[in-house]
């Protein structure tokens, strides 16, 4: 079980005994937030195969209330490069972005999403980070689920420190 | 007016009620079968030994860091993630060390060359397979943290071993 961020001081335990609970809003919504990811998975390469991999049975992505992928980015929150960005497709990764609701999330994952990987090459974006601001890196070729899981433990991380300002 | 009699649904409804049941038991049988979602930060894969993780540097049991700086692996990389700057030892057969050494993990595909290639063994692929970041910076990762993830790794061959011990003996070397 999650734990919300921030436990109820020693005057409000005994409303907390009763049933009731007292949190402010901002810890709420991020602990909300963070709970209910809703990833749009811009799969483009091989590492979209570990991406599959992840929502399955063997990793259960749903354990971190990850698993609705969503195919439409007006409906999501967080979004996974995963695959080598060709310059062709860079355009359509940015509208994709673009027409995500805020607040919005980018995981960077494997090697050619976050610096272009081995493809040192004319048609290849050096980094998704050239088009759109990146959350959390994921290094590996391609990463391994666990990788994946360990970087979106990472942007709930952000989400949470998000809410007290930090 | 030409009434169309329709066909009695119920006789089709109920070959359909089977198939839902024949689904639904399906269903039933994997929820009693064993789980096979692994826990994963509590729990933990196991992989064979030559799993090829995050790539570091070594240390031989004398301490002696064993990279002598002949840019095999900087030349081997697939996608160039090693850079490496030499510096030369004083009163030393060895020669040479690497003054910098800089793997970029955003680029490394872990494909095993550096260690494939190296001639002193100095460069090693661990189990490490988690890594993440929040900047770039932060995943190019120097000599310091390379030799610590690397730790040590005993030698078994210590080809420098009676030079360091004599360096009379290291050929033309002046010394």
């Amino acid at each position: 079980m999650n734990r919300l961020p921030e436990p109820p001081p020693e005057e409000e335990e005994e409303l907390f005994r009763r049933g009731l609970f007292t949190t402010k809003l901002d810890s709420l919504v991020a602990w909300s937030r963070k709970n209910s990811l809703w990833p749009m998975p811009l799969g483009l390469a091989c590492c979209a195969i570990e991406l599959m991999a992840t929502v399955g049975p063997k990793f259960d992505m749903a354990r971190f209330g990850a698993e609705v992928l969503r195919f439409s980015p007006r409906q999501s929150d967080l979004m996974i490069v995963a695959g080598t960005l060709t310059k062709k497709m860079a355009p359509a990764a940015r509208r994709i972005y673009d027409q995500m609701p805020e607040p919005k999330w980018v995981i960077a994952m494997g090697a050619c999403a976050s610096s272009g990987g081995m493809f040192r090459s004319y048609s290849v974006v050096q980094g998704v980070d050239e088009i759109m601001p990146v959350d959390v890196y994921i290094p590996g070729c391609p990463p391994r689920p666990e990788a994946l899981i360990a970087g979106i433990m990472e942007v709930q991380k952000k989400i949470e420190k998000m809410s007290r300002g930090k | 007016m030409i009434f169309v009699r329709r066909p009695d649904p119920r006789f089709r409804a109920w070959t359909y009620f089977w198939a839902l049941v024949k689904g639904m038991s399906l269903t039933l049988r994997h929820i009693f079968r064993p789980k096979v979602t692994l826990q994963y930060p509590e729990q933990r894969g196991e992989f064979s030994e030559g799993y090829r993780g995050l790539p570091s540097l070594v240390r031989d049991q004398h301490g002696r860091e064993k990279c002598v700086a002949c840019y095999l692996c900087q030349w081997v990389c697939p996608p160039r993630a090693i850079t490496i700057t030499a510096g030369e030892l004083q009163e030393s057969p060895v020669e040479k060390f690497a003054e910098k050494f800089q793997i970029n993990m955003l680029r490394c595909i872990m494909c095993g060359y550096c260690e494939e290639v190296c001639p002193e063994q100095a460069i090693f692929l661990n189990q490490d397979y988690e890594l993440t970041g929040l900047t770039r910076a932060e995943l190019i990762f120097q000599k310091e943290k390379l030799l610590e993830i690397g730790g040590v790794r005993p030698d078994t061959i210590q080809k420098w071993k009676p030079l360091l011990a004599d360096p009379s003996r290291s050929g033309g070397r002046k010394q």
